[in-house]
């Protein structure tokens, strides 16, 4: 069989998402993966963070940046935890914010996407944060958005969470400085997990060699070696000599769907307690995005410990989203 | 009606024949190849002087959308399609509302397809009352209103118990059964193949077994009734070394690929391209690679997947939007390609695309012997076009293809010996 | 290329301006005063006066670049940097030090800044250039050198060492 080559009439494509979110100058104009970005521009996220960490410092907690604009959070599933960081974020650059919950609301009615974007770009919308329970979601909202509306995405289905990702990356610089010579394990349901997946895709972009995954079969994806990650089905020779440990959530329907027995037995293979933390460097850094199930991903004493920089992750969290704002908002402007 | 068609180079792989030849029709048959029959008088004649004169296609796996789903297509719309591109005769499923599970049903979409006047529909009643896998339909009184088959596709949410069941009664009546090979339960909420772009993308994937664990299980139930089986759309590389053996095995079972499948992988998904999403999914290339070589070596015949829609139904977020592709118009340039790439023969292209799918039907077309209905297509197999609004005339416009050059087009189609599309 | 000011030594400057920037703040009766740059011109300038004056409040940076009244035509710098004031700004004497005035939006944008910072007793402005042509209600109340510019004309400072007063036509 001589087919190899790729007929003519089909274009190859591979996954690239740079066409829809950087503009013609290669700016971030949408944020919605961090696949296909540059080194440079997650490097800048993470400078402007850096530089937005002190606003929340000042007697007034605001900066004008973002005055007069109106940036709507799209929550197509609930999380009130996340819509309150970006919610706060907005604020603080003086933004005007519109909380939309459309889990329950307008498409239960049978409006579609699409006439909730139109109405709301017909009320002069600039940025539309989204959240929403399917894959490709945010791809899809940008792709039918007016050219001077950005969207950033707030996590869709177990596709992508990219500001989850740069605040957890934006934490690990702070406490590592230099991404290059760390081993970095995430331990959890990567299957499911819009987190992991743009983990992976920062940690690879920022230089860490040695990404790992921890989890039993059932949660991980069919083709892990290609995102970029070696899998490790045993926790303790997952963590040896590993410099950071991600815990994603585990969520509750894992246990209906027969992809694991119990709490109890992921918890004793999977779940991180003090005496599992001492496979790894003693300077071991521990995160988790929250909110942790105790017991469960890992016990108490690991997440109030010292290693634990899960604070820390919060309080960054607002930054990275100021910054992801400013400069989407920031580079989207269209002449005039 | 007496009609020539001249100088045409005619392509009848059933027949062992490839040359330049005239076809002489008179009522509704091929009255003559090559000889003008004695007194014959045209009172049409086609000049097909480079072209190619085939016998019709028949296209085993279609949805036309009527009755129920006119907001999407028609029978009169998606039959002028389909003789526009090289269609005489089309089965549809019995996805309609209501479920085609009854003669009624039957009827109505024979009558609907008779009005319209372009290519002959097949209907497949269902296999079980409103597709809902539980009760055997009748299928005696669908065989008697015209059914050539009977089909749980596009779904396959049905039981072994009475899928076996269903393969014995269908065994007794003669009847053809058509199935989708795919197991429900692990394709589960899978949108993607499962591998690469699943993993990339967060899709959920449908995992090779889905397909394969659904043969394993018909082939034995094949074996065991008796029963003819006819697999639609299937997707993978194991999948056809499966039908290879059973086909050795002299197990009656047959099966189609839809003629993107032969053209396009995962990869195509791209960044959450909706138009690719089909159903079974596109695996890898080494699948496609595969599925080519089950027609080359006649293993399989090609059909459309024809999944026309409205426009509404591919502007969401990519798992929730509708599957399937409105293809019965890129079959032919699509297979006329791997002609020009020579991973294919013309005798193959015709054989796969309408002697195949007639032997599976027990259908006295897609041939040109002499008696034989004259269901009939020409093709210019140089002329390009270009796919837009204005050359289409399916309903549904979901085709990744748009706005493609294709090479190859169809310029007369007869059915029953009657002019039924000329450019 | 810039075209360096070859009369103009900028270290003698600023030595005028710090001596001028004691009396002025004697004068006023304004004691242990906290110092802000503005980065990146105005703190290499602040920098040195902070070490002439031997102020015992640590120098502080601001950034404007959140500030700017501009953001929405030119869009973010991307060299933005953090802000660091050490300590309370409630209550204290600030000296506000810059390289240029020019417009003046500079400026407003660093008042704004340090007002979202708390409510300082008095703010003294003082610029190593002052090129005129203001387009805001503003003054430096310590100037290191008047330049008479045309519009088209730009004055740059270059530095940290030496520090290196450029103009170029722009």
């Amino acid at each position: 069989m001589s087919s190899s080559k790729q007929p003519a009439s089909t274009s190859f494509k591979a996954p690239d998402s740079s066409r829809l979110q950087l503009d013609e100058q290669g700016r971030l104009r949408h944020f919605l993966t961090v696949e296909s970005l540059s080194k440079d521009i997650l490097t800048e996220i993470m400078d402007v963070a850096e530089s937005f960490s002190s606003v929340g410092h000042q007697a007034v907690k605001k900066v004008p940046v973002l005055r007069g604009k109106t940036i709507v959070n799209l929550f197509f599933e609930n999380s009130t935890r996340t819509r309150t960081t970006f919610d706060l974020a907005a604020k603080r650059l003086s933004a005007d914010v519109i909380n939309l919950n459309i889990a329950t609301s307008a498409t239960s009615k049978g409006e579609s996407i699409l006439d909730t974007i139109r109405n709301l770009e017909a009320m002069h919308a600039d940025m539309f944060v989204v959240r929403h329970s399917d894959s490709g979601a945010a791809h899809f909202i940008a792709n039918n958005v007016e050219p001077h509306v950005s969207v950033i995405n707030a996590g869709d289905g177990s596709h992508a969470h990219p500001t989850q990702a740069m605040l957890d990356m934006f934490t690990i610089r702070q406490v590592k400085k230099d991404f290059s010579n760390l081993n970095v394990a995430i331990i959890g349901d990567i299957l499911h997990s819009r987190v992991a997946r743009s983990q992976i895709q920062a940690l690879n972009t920022l230089g860490v060699k040695d990404i790992r995954v921890i989890a039993p079969r059932t949660l991980l994806p069919s083709d892990v070696g290609s995102l970029g990650a070696h899998a490790y089905g045993d926790l303790r020779q997952g963590l040896d000599n590993v410099d950071v440990i991600i815990m994603l959530r585990l969520q509750r329907e894992r246990m209906g769907s027969a992809l694991l027995p119990s709490e109890h037995e992921y918890f004793e293979c999977f779940g991180l307690t003090e005496e599992k933390l001492a496979y790894a460097k003693p300077d071991v850094t521990v995160m988790h995005p929250g909110p942790i199930n105790r017991g469960v991903e890992m016990d108490a004493a690991v997440a109030d410990g010292a290693h634990s920089v899960i604070l820390q992750q919060v309080t960054n969290g607002i930054a990275v989203r100021m910054a992801v704002m400013t400069l989407t908002l920031g580079h989207s402007k269209v002449a005039g | 009606m007496n009609i020539l068609i001249k100088n045409g180079r005619v392509v009848d792989p059933a027949n062992g024949y490839d040359g330049v030849q005239d076809v002489f029709i008179a009522n509704g048959k091929i009255e003559s190849l090559g000889t003008e029959p004695a007194g014959f008088t045209a009172e049409l004649t086609i000049d097909a002087s480079d072209q190619w004169v085939m016998p019709g296609f028949v296209d085993l796996s279609a949805s036309l959308r009527e009755p129920g789903y006119e907001h999407k297509a028609t029978i009169a719309s998606e039959s002028k399609a389909a003789v526009s591109a090289g269609y005489t005769a089309v089965c549809c499923l019995p996805d309609t509302t209501p479920v085609l599970d009854t003669p009624s049903v039957a009827q109505l979409i024979l009558d609907k397809a008779e009005e319209a006047g372009y290519a002959k529909v097949l209907p497949f009643g269902a296999l079980t009352v409103g597709l809902e896998g539980h009760t055997l339909s009748e299928m005696f009184a669908l065989k008697k209103a015209g059914c050539v088959a009977v089909s749980q596709a596009p779904k396959n949410n049905i039981n072994s118990q009475v899928l076996r069941r269903a393969l014995q009664y269908a065994k007794t009546h003669d009847l053809l059964v058509v199935l989708k090979p795919e197991d429900v339960l692990i394709k589960d909420r899978g949108c993607v193949h499962e591998g690469a772009i699943s993993s990339r993308l967060g899709l959920a994937g449908i995992p090779v077994s889905a397909e394969t664990v659904a043969i394993a299980q018909l082939i034995q139930l094949a074996e065991e009734t008796g029963a003819r089986v006819h697999l639609t759309g299937i997707s993978s590389a194991k999948a056809v070394s499966m039908l290879a053996r059973a086909q050795f095995a002299n197990i009656a079972m047959t099966a189609d690929v839809h003629a993107h499948q032969l053209h396009l992988t995962e990869l195509d998904v791209g960044t959450f391209d909706a138009n690719y999403h089909v159903s079974p999914p596109l695996r890898s290339a080494s699948d496609r690679d595969a599925l080519l070589a089950g027609v080359v070596e006649g293993i399989l015949s090609v059909s459309s997947g024809h999944q026309p829609h409205e426009a509404e139904a591919k502007q969401a977020p990519f798992p929730s939007t509708e599957p399937g592709i409105s293809s019965l118009e890129t079959v032919l340039p699509l297979m006329l390609k791997l002609v020009d790439e020579k991973l294919l023969s013309l005798s193959q292209l015709v054989s796969s695309l309408a002697h195949g799918p007639s032997e599976i039907l027990g259908l006295e077309t897609g041939c040109l012997s002499v008696g034989a209905p004259a269901d009939i297509c020409i093709v210019k197999a140089k002329e390009t076009w270009q796919i837009d609004e204005k050359n289409w005339l399916s309903r549904g416009m979901n085709t990744p293809y748009l706005g493609h050059q294709m090479k190859g087009r169809v310029t007369y189609t007869l059915v029953n010996g009657r002019l039924v599309f000329g450019k | 290329m810039g075209e360096t000011l070859s009369a103009v030594d900028v270290e003698d400057i600023i030595d005028t301006m710090a001596g001028e920037l004691a009396q002025e703040m004697k004068r006023k009766k304004r004691v242990d005063p906290l110092m802000i740059g503005v980065h990146t011109g105005g703190l290499w300038v602040a920098e040195k006066l902070h070490r002439k004056l031997g102020l015992k409040k640590p120098l502080g940076e601001i950034d404007i670049s959140f500030y700017r009244d501009d953001f929405s035509r030119i869009g973010l710098n991307p060299q933005v940097k953090p802000s660091q004031i050490p300590c309370e700004v409630e209550g204290e004497n600030i000296i506000l030090v810059d390289d240029v005035l020019y417009t003046g939006r500079t400026s407003r944008a660093a008042l704004n800044e340090i007002f979202d910072y708390g409510r300082p007793d008095s703010v003294t402005l003082a610029v190593l250039v002052d090129r005129g042509e203001r387009e805001l209600p503003l003054h430096a109340d310590i100037v290191g050198l008047k330049l008479d510019l045309s519009p088209e004309k730009q004055v740059k400072l270059t530095g940290p060492a030496p520090l290196v007063l450029e103009t170029n036509r722009n």
